[in-house]
């Protein structure tokens, strides 16, 4: 088992809801592009900007640069470690992933790409609460970024895949995502192409097969790093580099606010995760463990194939179990993986299943101690954040932006401030400042402690 | 001649290893570690596996039914909450966690140390949060429950600390283990410094834990009418037996109180105190620690008994690990499997086989992490 320990190492975590909480449950309705000033972007029938337009703002931000080089800061050992052996980087094989990753006709309907869930234009993300895919499914859970994906140690919320080079062949096949019965559907559906035919020979020197398919996209992937951040000149020494407001919001990062356990930043990983999986409550809003357990239990022993996971994990309500459907281990039951938050201004909405729609309810989320539930990460506590100590972490966080999405970063400021000035559902004043203890409700119902 | 291999040079090997593991990380090996897992989980993991209560039926296979099940709590160690809500969100939790098992147990045991200091405003508490268990509550005398107002309050909330009672054919009693010789009237003590001394781990003040002369003398009673093949289950909150005098992990007539209980075929012992999992085996007694919902202790530094498997050490920014709750499967012989329902872990399982094969069978997963 020292194989499995490899990938999952690190103690697995835990959390608990209230019922009453059932009612945030339903994500809310994905902003339209009317409702987006500044956003006129010509748009597909998923949401997404057409993928002609992603492509020009991708020139934009991406100018070519050699590839088997480094991303300028990298140590070139440290760099090689994250790019497997046997796809080595190459121009070919990044053009060809580029290429892929924009192509509708890798999906059933002819009209989900990578790009419709992972949107140049909007953080690489949907910016949706969970992702659209063919006839206008909705999925269970929230799209995260490619950016800087190359560094993740595990793929996806519950890390069931080790590599973007597997990783990018599962939402292919998905049901709910492009929806193509197999790999070799997917093949067919671009094997007539005579410019796939020359790219593919180009990039791997075989034939087209399903297998280089993911590791060109993976290919392309590898180069979406985007770590610019005001924030990372600010390590580097330069104090102005981010405002008074957020320098604070960096220090109750490290301390109050007890972030930097899971999402540690600093030089040598400035990632802002611990790649490891915790039930921070989140899924505890709508949760029925116990019940999702045994079922996936039951399903996964009858098809215990990779792709049946997927499916589950994707497309029921079992994708609230997160990690215990990969491990099996109870303990897992209803954790994620920590999210690397470079970036993390310009995709929201926020957690596994999008249920958060600004950094201002994710901070009203940690602060009340997260939402109870038999397998909290007892590092969850509730924080006594005030609202100034609040609006220094977000602060904080909107100078985590790559310095080329710098107008984005902007445009989500003021359009989070907005909804977090008309709403804040999730915020629990009682609970952050111990009034009313975690799992006291649970326990107690009406009764306080103090009666 | 050995080679000498500089820290640097070591340290580039690692490095190049961990690279190397990193790179080799491929799909292949992804997909072995898959099987791995998923065979693991084929095995342990039977259709209705996800409660601790199944885990632990697993570990002997359908046939070990337990006769029934109780459930535990143990030393929760409260403060007011305005003074210390940790502990409180402790006891909560547990009391969350028993309320969620299903089936139900027959009744939840808490194993004593309620309170912090003895104080009537922490035992209130403590008794006001139990009152939510759906279970019926059995409930046992730790030492920081009772030396500030000699079991004043305690009596008043809770009733005698010593008492017995019979479940499904089982005899079960409930000791205070937690009896001290008079040091505080010779030093003119207040109640309160006489609580401080108990709550200190260390010191030369304060005398042994004891059962007693008139405890024990009731328990032979209390057994007499038994005979040597009934099933027994004693509750004490020190372990009845001699482990760790400095740290009071220690019944100073443990040997007395075994000595009663020799001739019975099987006893169970089940203690709290010692905050850990923690098993052991004297002749014919089989030994069960309990978990607090309020710290984990480090083990002894020495005397620990074979069979115990300990656990791991708890990550210390995790304030909930390496405690929790637990249960007791209770088999139709009257041994017992006990699980140890550890917060943020996969709960584990010392079962009944284990401790009657001496630890040749069915022994527990041992941990991957170090203890202390």
């Amino acid at each position: 088992m020292c194989g499995t320990r490899l990938l999952h190492s690190g103690p697995r975590s835990a959390i608990v809801g209230l019922a009453l909480f059932a009612l945030l449950a339903a994500p809310p309705p994905p902003a339209s592009a009317a409702e987006e000033p500044g956003r006129d972007v010509p748009r597909d029938e998923h949401g997404a900007a057409t993928a002609e337009h992603q492509e020009q703002v991708l020139d934009k931000l991406m100018p070519e640069t050699d590839v088997s080089k480094p991303p300028p800061g990298f140590d070139p050992i440290l760099w090689a470690a994250f790019i497997p052996e046997d796809n080595a980087l190459t121009p070919q094989r990044v053009a060809l992933g580029r290429k892929l990753y924009f192509d509708t006709r890798l999906s059933d309907d002819n009209s989900v790409s990578c790009a419709t869930c992972h949107d140049v234009t909007r953080g690489f993300t949907d910016q949706r609460a969970v992702s659209e895919g063919i006839g206008g499914q909705l999925g269970k859970r929230n799209a995260p970024t490619t950016l800087n994906a190359v560094l993740l140690q595990t793929l996806f919320w519950d890390g069931r895949s080790p590599t973007l080079d597997h990783q990018a062949r599962q939402p292919i096949l998905n049901p709910v995502e492009m929806g193509m019965p197999d790999g070799a559907a997917a093949l067919k559906a671009i094997g007539d192409d005579p410019e796939y035919q020359k790219m593919f020979k180009a990039a791997y020197g075989r034939e087209m097969n399903y297998e280089d398919l993911g590791r060109a996209i993976g290919a392309f992937e590898r180069t979406l790093v985007f770590m610019d951040s005001p924030f990372r000149r600010f390590l580097a020494g330069d104090d102005g580099a981010i405002s008074a407001e957020a320098r604070t919001g960096w220090e109750l990062f490290n301390a109050k606010g007890r972030c930097m356990t899971c999402h540690p930043m600093n030089p040598s990983n400035p990632l802002g995760t611990d790649n490891r999986f915790h039930n921070v409550g989140v899924s505890a809003r709508h949760q029925d463990f116990e019940g999702l357990a045994r079922q996936a239990i039951k399903l996964l022993q009858e098809d215990p194939s990779e792709q049946k996971l997927d499916e589950l994990a994707v497309g029921t309500d079992m994708s609230e179990l997160g990690r215990f459907m990969v491990t099996r281990n109870r303990v897992d039951t209803g954790s994620f993986r920590t999210p690397l938050i470079l970036n993390i201004a310009i995709t929201p909405p926020y957690m596994h299943d999008g249920s958060l729609a600004t950094l201002w309810d994710v901070m009203d989320h940690y602060n009340k101690g997260g939402e109870a539930n038999p397998f909290l990460d007892g590092g969850i506590e509730p924080l006594a954040l005030s609202e100034e100590e609040i609006d220094q972490l977000v602060a904080f966080l909107f100078t985590l932006t790559d310095v080329r999405f710098a107008e984005e970063n902007q445009r989500q400021l003021g359009h989070q401030q907005a909804v977090a000035k008309k709403e804040r559902p999730i915020r629990d004043e009682a609970m952050a400042s111990r009034l009313t203890l975690p799992f006291e409700q649970r326990v107690m119902g009406a009764k306080s402690t103090d009666q | 001649m050995a080679t000498y291999k500089s820290v640097e040079t070591r340290y580039m090997e690692e490095r190049e290893e961990l690279f190397r593991g990193l790179r080799n990380l491929d799909r292949r090996s992804f997909l072995k570690v898959s099987a791995a897992a998923l065979g693991a989980a084929a095995g342990l993991a039977a259709p209705h596996s996800f409660t601790p209560v199944a885990v632990a039926r697993g570990a002997e296979g359908p046939d070990a039914e337990p006769a029934f099940r109780f459930a535990y709590i143990s030393d929760s160690h409260l403060y007011e909450k305005h003074v210390n809500d940790r502990f409180v969100r402790g006891l909560l939790r547990a009391v969350d966690d028993v309320n969620h098992l299903d089936p139900q147990p027959d009744f939840v045991f808490y194993g004593g140390d309620l309170a912090q200091l003895g104080q009537v405003k922490e035992l209130e508490l403590g008794a006001q949060i139990l009152k939510n268990l759906k279970a019926p509550l059995r409930i046992m005398v730790g030492e920081h429950d009772w030396y500030l107002d000699l079991g004043e309050k305690w009596r008043e909330l809770f009733g005698e600390p010593t008492y017995s009672f019979d479940h499904k054919g089982v005899h079960f009693v409930v000791l205070n283990s937690v009896v001290e010789a008079d040091f505080w009237t010779a030093r003119g003590m207040t109640p309160m410094e006489r609580m401080m001394t108990v709550a200190g781990l260390d010191n030369g003040l304060q005398s042994s834990f004891t059962v007693g002369e008139p405890q024990r003398k009731w328990l032979q009673e209390d057994l007499a009418k038994y005979p040597d093949d009934a099933r027994v289950i004693v509750f004490s909150h020190s372990p009845l037996y001699k482990l760790y005098k400095q740290w009071n992990f220690w019944t100073d007539d443990a040997e007395e109180v075994q000595a009663i209980l020799q001739r019975f075929k099987q006893v169970v012992v089940i203690h709290g105190h010692t905050h850990q999992l923690l098993t052991n085996r004297i002749g014919n007694i089989h030994f069960h620690g309990l978990l607090s919902t309020a710290w984990p202790w480090p083990y002894a530094p020495e005397g620990m008994p074979e069979l115990t498997i300990q656990m791991s050490r708890p990550d210390p920014f995790n304030p909930n690990d390496g405690c929790g709750d637990g249960e007791v499967h209770v088999h139709p012989d009257g041994l017992v499997d006990k699980v140890y329902n550890l917060w943020n872990r996969n709960p584990l399982v010392v079962s009944r086989a284990y401790t009657a094969s001496w630890g040749k069978e069915s022994a527990p997963p041992v941990p991957n992490r170090p203890a202390y």
